[in-house]
This record gives structure tokens, sequence and C-alpha cells, in this order.
């Protein structure tokens, strides 16, 4: 370390365009000088304890790939491009939408519409010319998933949805890589290493790391899973998330455990025996503390895993044609509402009806949720957020009480016992499930008052009749 | 540990153990904080040892302040896409919902995250 790099210094990065530079010895130590550049722009993790002139060049000799460059993956490659990773792979199909930025930091105003991968790279260029960029413009998926991931030492998950997740961490098994996985919505984050050391499929004759399916061993129902377009995302908590995964990636490339275990005798206490789920939570009714990270301990990889278990039948094959099949695994079956047609209206007839006259007096409740209510709503609709509304139909139903009580206040006389009902949400299911409750308790006095649903929600009052409303 | 949080019991009352019992991955929500500080019932109706099965009804009954309860149990089992640890372990290693609870017993609801 005291000695400055002479003229001889050879530089490892190859820039050959799309192609990954193919290197067997990857992440092994390799032994040479480092450039005076690479001195210079290293130095201050370099003297770190544990770190080094070793772990640096187990960096630059390493390829990452970064799946997903959305909330997740700008913050992450941010910092894998910093700490000098010599190849980085970025994969997503998405373009850039103003409405990223909040989260996404390695985008910027001026490349809206740009795609994610080319305007993260431009970013990534800013802080580090060295490292080796390679783009994919496209969404991973069974048919191109194992040759891209095959390119790489470790994967990072930063997508954001299930089926995607479940496909990463079986190629990973099968091609024995370690992906350092990251998820995070509204105000909640999780992190964790899989696959780490990566250890062929099936063995099993001692504790190994886990993989996706081994903690997470079925997805949720898509009913009860939320996405950052639906539920919000606090930029400072998806970028936790994303940094927090950068970590973890450095710590396994210096310390060269993302080398399948069967191909080294690093010993078995550095092998992750404790696999951590890291889970974040983050309050905006508590402003001050209590800060909530815990981590969590999780079982190793399981006798019975699909994946990596014992008698696994997944093959590369297989996934590529279409076995098992992740949409499907992803996609079991929600409860989907559809209330008969004289129940429902569309938003244009709705609109329509309400100009010629024809329903001087009604009620019209909005059963979003009051931020998207605050951004506006149709006149003289009244807020009565969905979950409040379940939460008092539960409470009429248990305690007893009248069943209009659930039916924002307004003036006596305004309201007669048939006065016609219309509920809009933001896209048209929950309004449905308000009218099916309001009815089972009797609101309908008897048939005598229409319910109606506004087919599509707000959604549809945009597309149909107010295209400047500010739906989010 | 178990015994220092261990509640009084008397006879003539119903027995009950105290646990904690944490919620995370937005399932906070549904239960009005994350951290619960619980007494439970020792035993269910027909006088079996209380399981995880009958918290997760128990918790259901009393402590959810949200009707929502299939974002929580489906078809009476806890459902798809939530991790269950008992003191810091996977439930599956402990027996799952047929898991004897103990005084002083971490129970942690984790519900997975998708977003990104």
């Amino acid at each position: 370390m005291t000695q400055r790099p002479g003229p001889n210094s050879v530089s490892a990065h190859v820039d050959n365009g799309e192609d990954v530079p193919d290197s067997g010895t990857s992440g092994a130590s390799v032994s040479r000088r480092l450039t005076e550049e690479e001195f210079d722009r290293y130095s201050r993790q370099m003297i770190v304890p544990g770190v080094g002139k070793d772990g640096q060049l187990r960096l630059i000799n390493s390829r990452v790939l970064i799946i997903g460059a959305g909330g997740l993956g700008c913050p992450a490659a941010q910092y894998i491009a910093g700490a000098g990773v010599g190849t980085i792979g970025i994969v997503d199909g998405d373009v850039v939408e103003v409405s990223n930025l909040h989260r996404q930091v390695g985008h910027a105003a001026s490349r809206i519409g740009m795609k994610k991968v080319d305007s993260l790279i431009t970013h990534l260029r800013g802080l580090n010319t060295l490292p080796t960029y390679v783009p994919y413009t496209f969404h991973i998926n069974p048919q191109n998933a194992a040759d891209i991931i095959s390119r790489y030492d470790l994967v990072m998950d930063c997508t954001d949805n299930p089926a995607t997740r479940y496909l990463i961490s079986d190629i990973c098994v099968l091609l024995c890589k370690p992906l350092v996985s990251a998820a995070s919505v509204q105000k909640s984050g999780q992190l964790i290493v899989l696959n780490c050391p990566p250890t062929p499929q099936g063995r099993l004759d001692r504790q190994y790391a886990p993989c996706y399916r081994c903690c997470f061993k079925k997805p949720p129902p898509p009913s009860s899973m939320l996405s950052c377009g639906e539920a919000g995302i606090m930029g400072p908590v998806v970028g936790m998330m994303g940094v927090a995964q950068a970590g973890e990636a450095i710590k396994i490339l210096i310390s060269a455990l993302h080398i399948p275990s069967q191909d080294h005798s690093i010993p078995l206490e550095r092998n992750l025996a404790q696999p951590t789920l890291l889970v974040y939570t983050y309050e905006l009714e508590n402003a001050v503390g209590p800060y909530s990270f815990r981590a969590l301990k999780m079982a190793g990889r399981k006798k019975n895993c699909f994946a990596c278990g014992e008698n696994s039948t997944l093959t590369l094959e297989g996934i590529q044609s279409g076995t098992p099949n992740y949409e499907q695994f992803c996609s079991l079956p929600s409860p989907n509402f559809t209330l008969p047609p004289d129940e429902r209206i569309t938003a244009s007839a709705y609109h329509g009806a309400r100009n010629r006259g024809e329903i001087p007096n009604h009620l019209l409740l909005d059963t979003r949720e009051k931020e998207h209510f605050s951004f506006g709503s149709i006149d003289g609709a009244v807020n009565v957020p969905f979950g409040k509304l379940l939460t008092k139909a539960a409470a009429i139903k248990r305690e007893g009480g009248a069943a209009s009580d659930i039916l924002p206040p307004v003036e006596e006389s305004d309201v007669a016992e048939d006065t016609p009902i219309f509920v809009v949400c933001r896209r048209g299911l929950d309004s449905q499930e308000a009218v099916e409750k309001l009815k089972e308790l009797g609101v309908n006095n008897g048939g005598k008052r229409r319910i109606v649903d506004i087919v599509g929600g707000m959604k549809a009052w945009k597309d149909e009749v107010d295209p400047a409303f500010p739906w989010v | 540990m178990a015994d220092s949080t261990e509640v009084p019991i008397r006879e003539s009352e119903t027995p009950t153990i105290s646990i904690a019992v944490d919620f995370y991955g937005g399932l906070h929500t549904l239960f009005g904080k994350g951290q619960h500080k619980l007494a439970i019932p020792a035993a269910d109706k027909s006088g079996n040892p209380a399981t995880i099965g009958f918290l997760v009804t128990h918790l259901c009954e009393t402590k959810m302040n949200d009707p929502r309860t299939e974002l929580f149990v489906l078809d009476g089992h806890i459902r798809p896409g939530i991790l269950v640890l008992i003191n810091e372990a996977d439930w599956e290693l402990e027996g799952e919902e047929a898991y004897e609870i103990q005084s002083g017993d971490n129970i942690v609801f984790v519900s997975t995250l998708h977003g990104g």
C-alpha cells in the first residue's frame, strides 16, 4: 500500500462494448498493481481494515448484475459503480417518468422518456468511467434470464414483482450465483442475502444458505399485494434498502464469498451461517423515533425446497420452456367482484345524467384514501375511505346501531330514504365491495334506494370525462 | 427471561400467558401498531393448550381493528406471503400452527414485500 503504482501498471478494464469480459478467475486475488487513477479513486475505501489492495482488486475483477433500475437499483448501482466493481450489467425495460424522480436518484428531469438503463448508465459514467457498463434495455424473462445471469458473479434483485423475484432466485440457484434481494413499498423495506456462498442445487450434507423460495415459499395473493404505484413509496425508505444491498454485495465480493463453496476453502464460520432478514419500518405517525430496524434470523436451505432442495426438478431447460409458470404461480385466484349491470354506471353516463339534471338529489361517496381524495374529487363527493367504511360496517354489525350511521353526516332535508347513492373509488374494485357492504347493512332500504357503482373509478372519470383530473 | 415476564395465575380465572407479538411489512396497520405485549388465554375453549393457530384466531377476534381479515388469514390459515417467526426462528422448525405457545414467547409476523 505504500508503493505508488509505476508506469508499467496495466488496467484490467477492457471495454469491449456489449460483451461482458470473460474472466474465469473473476473474484480471485489477481495480483497486479493498481493504476494511479484506481489508487487515487479508491484510496478512501481501500484503507478501511478488511479491504486493502486485495479487496479492491476483487471488486475490480468482479461482475455484478443489477436487475431493475428503479428505486432500489439506482442507489444500489451508484455505490456499486463508486466502489469500482469492474463490470456492471443493468436490466430494465422501462423508461424514466417524472413520478420516478423523487426516489430513483440515478435518473434526471432531462432524461424523462429515456430507457431507465441508459439513463442510469449516463449517471454512473458521471461518477466513475472505469467500470464496463452493460445495458440490457428490456425486462428479464424466463427465456433470457439464464443467459444474462450466467455472465455475472453476483446478482442484485431490485425488481418490483413476485413473479420476477422467483424467476431470478431459481436461476441463481441453478447457476450458483449469490443473490442480494431487497424490496420496499410505502413505509417498509426488507433485505436478505440469499444463496451465499452459492451451493449446487440439492446439496444438503450440511447447513447451506437459503434461496428465495426457502424463505418465501408462496407468494401473497395479488389482492393483498401493494405496488409502489398504488400504495406509494417514501424515497428514503427504498433508497436505504438499495444502499444496504450495495453494501452487502461489496462485502460478499471483497470476501470472495461469491465463489461456489465447492471450489474454495473458506472456513465454515464465514459462510453466513445465520441468514438474516433485515426489516425496516418507517413511521410517519411518530415523527421522532423510535427507529425500527430489526434483523430477523432466518433458517438455512430447506430440504424440501422446490428450487434448491433434495428432490428438486427445477432445470434451466424447464424454465426456458415455461416450467414452472411464474405468472400463474404468482396470480392465484383473488376475490374478483363484478356487480350486476343495473348496479353499475359508467363514469361518462354518470356525468351525462348529472348534466341533464336526471339525478338532482343523490349522495356521491368517494372511497379512496384521504391522501388521494385531497388531490381532487368530483363536485359534491364525500370522502369515506374504504378501510374506515369497512370498520364502521363491522362495528354496526357487531354492536348494532342504525345502518345509516355509516353515511357521512348530511342535511336531513337533502336525503330521503330513496335518495340514490353513487360510489366511486380509485380504479373500480373497492367501490363494488362498498356497494355490497351497504346493501348488506340495509342502507338500500329494502330496494327503495338505488346504490350504484361508478365503473372504473376515478381513473375512468379521468379517461372519459376530465382528462385534467389529478389522478394518482 | 420467560420466568420474569410470567403473569401471576389465579386459579379462579382463565390462566393467561404473556407474550410479545410484532407485526412488520405493513401488517402493523391492521393491528393499530407494530409491537404488542399481550396476555392470551393459556388454552382454547376445548381446553387444549394455546397454539399459533389459536393465537391467529385470537388476534383476528380481539386485536384487529381492520375488518379485512383476509389480509392476515385465508381459509383459517395465515395467508401466503406472511412469514412467521417464533423466538427468532422460522416457524417451520417449530411445528407451524401446532406450536404450543410458551410464556415469554416472541411471535413475529412479517408480510413479504415486492415493490422496488
